[in-house]
């Protein structure tokens, strides 16, 4: 059966720049999909391509197994979520979500009870008289979405929505949106820069750069199985070792040098490779005593964050490696490393991404 | 972008049509040797010579210039005072009149406040014996009492966006009030004080109705020439001097924008 | 020298030199605005007579004590002779309006265009717009009279290729009024239009769009009444000086044209009745109070809904 949303080799060129550059990606039905990545990558334009506000250069999108060549805005099963929510000055609350289905012809009692019980899901019930001047940003937010949600889209692209509101406001409302999304069963697209909010929210993820779509994964394949050292280091924080290939045997390789660091690997990589190891912070364990491990490191501690329940520590290896490092506060006797101390790291071998980028 | 279609931009550029063709045949006639707008009869700068040698029409000019700069000077001197008073001075006791006495001039049909001020100077010529009879000055003040209500607009506006921040901070270094107004803010704000007394320079020097009433004998302003030759038709005189005032007023439009424009992005240059 | 003045005003305690700022231009105007149409209005309750100035005083100490001259036969006179004054007052109100709307006809989509357009083309529109504005009204109208006049250029183009066989009677007509009004007034209208355009947030549109607005739902439901303050504000920017239009009755206008500016005109200097030409303008200011009202009460609306919201703030 053919996905849900199939984007195939879309490209979109503005004057001379190239704002998505050949992309393809096929979305299922009832996924909560976001796309992630710096401003200027083109995820915004992606979205306003799905929402019909432009036309792709090249390529085909396809909905529900429909082309959407030539179809405008108001013709497709899609409904759009401003960043800056646009809803209409002049009109209240009720009205603003009402927009959409009087468009559609809806009139009278039913769309009064549609309005309703959309007022309802937003948690806005008693707010339906007021205007839109006279709503905090997180009420604005939620009558933007709600708007969106009246016409029953199949697809809902939602730009930025939890960018303009403060951050407690912002975990609230990540989970909230989750919860209508489970609820409706509605297939949504967010477009976020904020990699917290993509893993928090998304069942995949797709990491946007320069126009083009680097991987698509769901967030813990993405943050323990990046295919890219973009990818690694863009979610989260990572340590990498720029190394070459001594020797390997059939389920690991060893890369030579003062560092000896052992990895687990299937790919056949030949001896004299060149390839980058990427270690995440909280899989490297430091102390004050070699206790035998495998990927034995000394180093001394250059610098150190105390956060409370944890401590983030940068440490430097004698020929010049720095590892970055998240050591839990166990217990709260233990005598941690402070600066300029030596210590050890240790890292288990399945724990260390091997790139080859 | 935007829902451009057949149909606004045909009414846009209709419009534009009826606004520039009037006085673009009007410009192309003033070259033509004939006298008709209709029939070209050869290319010809004569209309613009016999300008040069028309005494009545230089001594208009400039007895025109002369209230103008008067006028303006004087409107946008007491324009800043409403502007500042509006502004700045919060609720204050004679607001509400001052407020209603400023902007009546703008929506005032100038025939009206033509025969009353005329009416004024009369019964104050036989009150006090000033002014007597009406001439240059009398045109002067009733130029600036409208020019001052325009000149206010335009400052105000430009006041309203002033950052506060740069007058406070000359403050804690020292100044106090009136000498803050002068050796800042009104240097920051002189683009707004500059479009506000060309724009009271120019409804002077182009004004008609207000002039006819409080002109006297010697004071013919520029305007009042014109409309008393042009009432009796077209003529090629008057062509080749719209067409020269036009041209003046279009290149000092166009250069002022463009100067503008250079400073706005020069500014975002620096920044 | 401005270094100099800021000494010497600097002790000035700051009381007097508020007062000042706002005494001055009270007074002025109070002066020369005001009292003049007190004065108008006195003038219009006196007769004619020859001399200087040609009316009667309205009150005065004779030799017999105190006199006055108070009549009201100036407005029995524009109620008597009614169509030659209340015509041209209809007239005039009549024509003013119709050019309002034309000039909205014209003056919406050609600040629609530019609101629309990209940088550089909406300097170069706002420029084209501005330049009638800065260039005399009387120029512009005489300019008009060349061009419709029976041996004018539209006349003479239209013989010449052949579209019509005899001149057309353009000139003092309705429709000369309408463009001379057009051609005066088409700025006025624009500018208003446009600083409420060039607000209007493009995202609105597509938000419209998305929930199934066709073009013509959406230009109802959201820009009409989005735009409705510029329109209401350039209208009687129109409206209200139109009324009282002199130049282009005279210049373009025939006798089926007569509005109560050319009205008070001939009365003034032509027929020397001062009186009257008073009762006229008071005629004038009377039809115009309700719109100027208006306006002023538009006015301190648009400036109450400019002021910012403090959430707007904390949410944008």
């Amino acid at each position: 059966m053919a996905p849900f949303i199939r984007l195939k080799s879309i490209s979109k060129h503005f004057a001379d720049v190239v704002a998505v550059d050949d992309l393809s990606l096929d979305i299922e039905k009832g996924e909560l999909f976001c796309l992630l990545g710096a401003s200027g990558c083109g995820k915004s334009t992606l979205l306003r391509l799905l929402a019909g506000f432009e036309s792709p250069t090249k390529g085909v999108i396809e909905i529900d197994g429909q082309d959407m060549a030539g179809v405008a805005p108001a013709d497709r099963p899609v409904n759009f979520m401003f960043q800056n929510y646009a809803l209409f000055p002049h009109m209240s609350v009720a009205d603003n979500i009402g927009y959409g289905l009087r468009r559609a012809g809806m009139r009278g009692t039913e769309l009064a009870e549609r309005v309703d019980s959309l007022l309802k899901l937003v948690r806005l019930h008693k707010l339906g008289g007021r205007k839109p001047h006279q709503l905090s940003g997180g009420q604005r937010q939620r009558v933007a979405l709600a708007r969106a949600l009246a016409r029953r889209p199949k697809l809902l692209l939602l730009d930025e929505p939890l960018a303009a509101l403060d951050k407690k406001l912002r975990e609230d409302t990540q989970f909230e949106l989750v919860d209508i999304q489970e609820k409706l069963g509605t297939t949504f697209i967010v477009v976020t820069h904020d990699q917290e909010e993509a893993m928090t929210l998304a069942g995949r993820i797709g990491i946007m750069d320069a126009g083009q779509l680097v991987q698509v994964d769901a967030p813990r394949r993405l943050y323990e199985r990046p295919k890219s050292s973009f990818v690694a280091d863009f979610l989260g924080t990572i340590s990498f070792v720029d190394a070459v290939v001594a020797s390997r045997d059939q389920t690991s390789i060893t890369i030579g040098g003062d560092l000896n660091i052992c990895a687990a690997c299937d790919d056949d990589l030949p001896v004299g490779a060149a390839v980058k190891l990427a270690i995440r912070p909280e899989k490297i364990y430091l102390s004050r005593t070699k206790s035998g491990n495998v990927n034995e490191i000394e180093v001394v501690v250059e610098d150190l964050a105390y956060l409370g329940f944890a401590t983030n520590y940068r440490v430097k290896t004698a020929s010049g490696q720095m590892f970055k490092l998240q050591q839990q506060q166990r217990r709260s006797l233990d005598a941690p490393l402070s600066w300029g101390e030596t210590g050890y790291v240790h890292f288990d071998p399945q724990d260390v991404i091997v790139l080859q980028d | 972008m935007g829902r451009m279609n057949g149909l606004v931009l045909s009414l846009g550029a209709l419009g534009f049509g009826i606004l520039y063709l009037p006085i673009i045949i009007m410009i192309i006639f003033s070259f033509n040797a004939g006298k008709l707008v209709s029939v070209w009869s050869g290319a010809s700068l004569k209309w613009y010579a016999g300008l040069l040698e028309n005494d009545q029409l230089l001594s208009a000019f400039g007895t025109s210039l002369l209230i103008a700069v008067w006028a303006a000077t004087i409107a946008t001197i007491f324009g800043i005072c409403i502007a500042v008073a509006f502004v700045r001075f919060g609720n204050f006791r004679s607001r509400l009149a001052l407020s209603a006495i400023a902007s009546a001039p703008l929506v005032m049909p100038e025939i009206v406040t033509g025969l009353s001020m005329l009416l004024l100077f009369i019964s104050m010529e036989s009150l006090f014996g000033w002014p007597s009879g009406r001439g240059v000055d009398t045109i002067i003040i009733a130029h600036a009492t409208f020019g001052m209500c325009f000149a206010a607009v335009v400052i105000q506006a430009r006041l309203r966006d002033f950052d506060m921040a740069i007058e406070e901070a000359a403050a804690d270094l020292g100044a106090t009030q009136p000498f803050i107004f002068l050796s800042i803010t009104l240097p920051v704000i002189a683009p707004a004080v500059v479009a506000a007394w060309l724009l009271a320079f120019t409804l002077s020097f182009d004004d008609l109705v207000i002039a006819s009433f409080v002109s006297g004998p010697g004071s013919s302003t520029l305007p009042i020439v014109i409309f008393s030759k042009v009432r009796l038709g077209v003529t090629p005189e008057i062509n080749a001097l719209a067409t020269v005032m036009i041209v003046v007023v279009a290149v000092a439009v166009i250069g002022a924008s463009w100067a503008i424009r250079r400073r706005l992005s020069g500014r975002d240059q620096n920044q | 020298m401005v270094r100099g003045m800021g000494k010497y005003l600097v002790n000035l305690p700051a009381v007097t030199g508020r007062r000042l700022v706002i005494a001055l231009p009270l007074i002025w105007l109070a002066v020369f605005f005001f009292l003049p149409l007190v004065e108008t209005l006195q003038v219009s309750f006196t007769s004619p007579r020859r001399g200087i100035p040609p009316y009667e005083p309205l009150w005065g100490i004779g030799d017999d004590g105190f006199f006055t001259n108070f009549t009201t036969g100036n407005y029995a006179l524009l109620l008597q002779y009614w169509s030659d004054y209340f015509g041209p007052a209809f007239n005039s109100i009549k024509l003013a309006f119709f050019s309002m709307l034309v000039c909205l006809l014209f003056a919406y989509p050609m600040a629609w265009w530019i609101a629309r357009s990209n940088e550089k083309w909406r300097t170069i529109l706002l420029v084209l717009v501005m330049l009638p504005f800065w260039t005399s009204s009387l120029l512009r109208i005489y300019a008009l009279i060349g061009f419709l006049n029976p041996n004018g250029f539209i006349n003479a183009a239209g013989l010449w290729l052949g579209l019509i066989d005899a001149p057309i009677q353009m000139m003092q007509t309705d429709f000369s009024i309408y463009m001379g009004m057009v051609l005066t007034y088409l700025p006025l209208m624009i500018l208003p239009l446009y600083a409420v355009m060039v607000r209007l947030d493009a995202d609105l549109l597509d938000a419209a769009a998305d929930l199934g607005g066709s073009g013509i739902q959406i230009f109802r439901t959201i820009i009409l009444p989005l735009t409705l303050p510029g329109i209401i504000a350039g209208s009687l920017l129109v409206f209200i000086p139109a009324v009282g239009e002199f130049v282009i009755p005279a210049l373009l206008g025939g006798p089926d044209q007569l509005m109560m500016g050319k009205v008070l005109w001939t009365e003034f200097f032509r027929n020397r009745d001062w009186p009257v030409a008073s009762a006229i303008a008071m005629l004038l200011l009377a039809i115009l109070t309700v719109p100027i009202i208006y306006a002023r009460y538009q006015d301190g609306r648009d400036a109450v809904a400019e002021t910012p919201n403090p959430k707007q703030a904390e949410a944008g």
